[in-house]
């Protein structure tokens, strides 16, 4: 028996709803349909009245959940695709991100944001929003690239007591699998975790972008070159510990993400290593992005948009012959 | 059965009506056999991304289309193949389009319905519901302030994309300035999978035509001739200063969602009410009763419909997809800044 990520998604809901009476899920065509991504599949059946189909309102749905969370529920915002949450960012950045801070009552809602690119998707429904969002204070950013992630930080994100946005990504939906869910797990949104241990360049990603750097780490391991990829898991928090041990024993900074290349996530990371760990380094922290256009529809352009294996593996000998 | 707010001048079949008849639907039968074809392709595997057809909603479509002059603004959604066809836009965009065609209007950067020709005053649509109606309207308000007169501007939504606030801000702003706006909201019962009772609280959308001050009219999306009639009067009403016109028109989406969505939640017993009626195959009745065609000529403009589209799908089918290698990768239009500069 296999789990996939979207699997993960469903049954971490299914537990919040089982295991906590104020929890809820609102969104697009999220109760009888099962949602855009079958990613609440029968949950509405199973909880009645808990699964309930909003109207096309983004800003409503966002600012309805954080009226309800100050009365003590736990919603679970469904956005169709995180590009739409464009449409609800007031309420997210302006709202929900700055309650705490203002009021000193915090604001637990969590909002679901599939995110990034499919073949043919397009200009709006393949963005990679994370970076925008974690510039905004108060906002907990997560991107599981993993099914066992996907599970836990998805739990964990209902059960923070902050706005927790959690990109989940499309493209790995139905395309990685785990053997089954993790039992019993402890508290670990913020941490980054080394997904492959290497001794020659340490790569850091997260998301989508994870798989496409261990293809280029297996690919480069037949030279003979030791690649030890970090996973970020969550973006903010940003555990920056974690990655400066592993330039400390590599002394090379690869960052990778598939969102647009001007400041965001990337830039974050090599800007903490540049100044951290400084003496760390045996050659400049390089970083990898999308270009800087929309994503293109057309499948040979979209391929060409974002970092592949391929460049992944040039950049990294490059680096190492610097 | 026009129920409008303010009743319009009644209607009576004029002259020319005939052939506006005619001529719409033809429209309708070329924008269904187009659309037929690339819902075959997307099948075939031969287009990417979601594939989303108009089936069902044509008469409405290409009623506000056929009303529209050159010169006029037109913000279609996702179902107006039928609208866009009667506004100018060339079959030849649909294709190239779906095909991700380097000649398409995109060039293959965006898809299916994200296609316009705004030097030809066609805009095209972003997928956030809601976002053209004030875009459209701040089109009027310019041309207005340049001296303009005697144009109008029409673009359409759903019944789920009038629950945006951005829908609400557009409209009521295009009210405001009583902009020459005709603004479509074809009622199709569903929003994806959402019915109309999880979207809306009114009777019926056009009851927020008071709220908003405009005109508005509600009607039978799937009677060409009303549908020609209301569009009709609504384009000459905005035409003539009265401002935003709300036309609301009932069908129902005779496909699912996109293609890949069999709509198997969808009320049966809604294709056996009135508003469930396929709107080609109720104007095709009505022209064989008034006599204005008979069955072999329907049969002739069905034949001829495919064979434009087989003729502009050959075509489409040769010509070049996007080069990754020759791709322009910059979002700026000004030469003056390096694109590199911004990555
Ligand atoms: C702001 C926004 N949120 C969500 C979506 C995703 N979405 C695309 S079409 C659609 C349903 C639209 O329904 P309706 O407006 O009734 O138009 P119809 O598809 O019935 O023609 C949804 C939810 C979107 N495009 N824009
Ligand atoms: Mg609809």
């Amino acid at each position: 028996m296999s789990v996939t990520y979207l699997e993960a998604i469903r049954a971490a809901q299914a537990k919040a709803l089982r295991e906590n009476p104020n929890v809820y899920i609102y969104g697009q065509d999220v109760a009888t349909y099962g949602g855009a991504f079958k990613s609440t599949k029968n949950l509405a059946k199973d909880f009645p009245g808990r699964v309930l189909d909003s109207p096309i309102s983004e800003d409503a749905m966002v600012g309805s959940a954080i009226g309800a969370s100050l009365e003590g529920m736990r919603p679970i915002v469904e956005m169709q695709f995180a590009d739409f949450s464009a449409n609800g960012f007031n309420q997210i950045v302006n709202h929900a991100g700055g309650y705490f801070y203002r009021t000193g009552v915090s604001c637990p809602i969590t909002i679901r944001m599939p995110s990034g690119g499919n073949p043919g998707s397009g200009p709006f429904h393949s963005q990679c929003l994370e970076s925008v969002y974690a510039h905004f204070p108060g906002l907990i950013i997560m991107t599981p690239a993993t099914v066992e992630d996907a599970y836990t930080l998805l739990l964990e994100a209902i059960a923070i007591d902050d706005p927790v946005l959690f990109f989940e990504h499309k493209f790995l939906y139905n395309r990685v699998k785990a053997e089954k869910l993790p039992e019993h797990f402890s508290f670990s949104a913020g941490k980054a975790r080394i997904h492959r241990p290497g001794r020659d360049l340490t790569v850091v990603s997260y998301g989508v972008t994870l798989y496409d750097s261990l293809a280029a780490a297996a690919e480069l391991e037949k030279e003979g070159i030791s690649i030890e990829v970090v996973d970020l898991r969550t973006v903010k928090p940003i555990d920056t510990e974690t990655i400066l041990h592993s330039v400390a024993n590599t002394g090379h900074l690869l960052c990778i993400s598939e969102g647009w290349p001007w400041g965001g996530v990337t830039a974050e990371v090599v800007a903490r290593v540049a100044s951290k760990g400084f003496h760390l380094l045996d050659s400049p922290p390089e970083r990898m992005n999308s270009r800087d256009t929309p994503v293109p529809y057309h499948p040979d352009l979209w391929l060409a948009h974002k970092p592949s294996i391929g460049a992944i593996a040039k950049k990294i000998r490059e680096m190492l012959d610097w | 059965m026009l129920n409008s707010l303010r009743e319009p001048e009644s209607e009576a079949v004029h002259l020319g009506f005939q052939e506006q008849y005619v001529s719409a639907f033809k429209w309708m039968l070329l924008a269904r056999t187009v659309e037929d074809k690339i819902g075959a392709l997307w099948r075939a595997g031969k287009v990417a991304g979601g594939c989303y057809l108009g089936r069902g909603q044509e008469a409405i479509s290409v009623a506000v289309g056929i009303m529209l002059k050159p010169g006029d603004t037109f913000g279609p959604l996702i179902r107006d193949q039928a609208g866009r066809l009667a506004f100018g836009e060339p079959l030849f965009d649909i294709l190239r389009t779906y095909l991700g065609k380097k000649t398409g209007p995109t060039k293959g950067r965006d898809g299916n319905v994200h296609r316009g020709r705004p030097r030809e005053r066609i805009y095209p649509m972003i997928s956030h519901l809601g976002a053209l109606v004030s875009v459209v309207a701040g089109a009027l308000m310019a041309r207005r302030m340049q001296g303009d007169t005697n144009f109008v501007g029409a673009t359409s939504i759903g019944d789920g994309g009038t629950s945006t606030g951005s829908f609400h801000e557009g409209f009521n702003m295009a009210a405001v300035e009583r902009l020459p706006l005709v603004l479509t909201v074809t009622n199709n019962q569903y929003a994806y999978s959402t019915p109309n009772e999880r979207q809306f609280a009114c009777h019926d959308l056009v009851d927020r035509a008071i709220g908003y001050g405009v005109e508005g009219y509600s009607m039978d999306g799937t009677d060409l001739k009303e549908c020609l009639e209301v569009a009709a009067h609504a384009v000459r009403r905005a035409r003539s200063g009265f401002g935003p016109q709300m036309i609301v028109a009932s069908c129902v989406r005779l496909s699912g969602h996109a293609e890949h969505d069999d709509g198997s939640y969808m009320e049966k017993t809604l294709l056996e009410s009135p508003i469930g009626r396929d709107c080609i195959k109720v104007a095709h009745s009505f022209l064989v009763e008034q006599g204005w065609a008979d069955e072999s000529t329907v049969q002739e403009w069905r034949l001829n419909a495919k064979m434009d589209v087989e003729d502009v799908l050959q075509r489409v089918q040769r010509e070049p997809a996007p080069v990754p290698e020759e791709e322009d990768w910059n979002a700026f239009s000004s030469h003056l800044i390096d694109p590199d500069l911004s990555a």
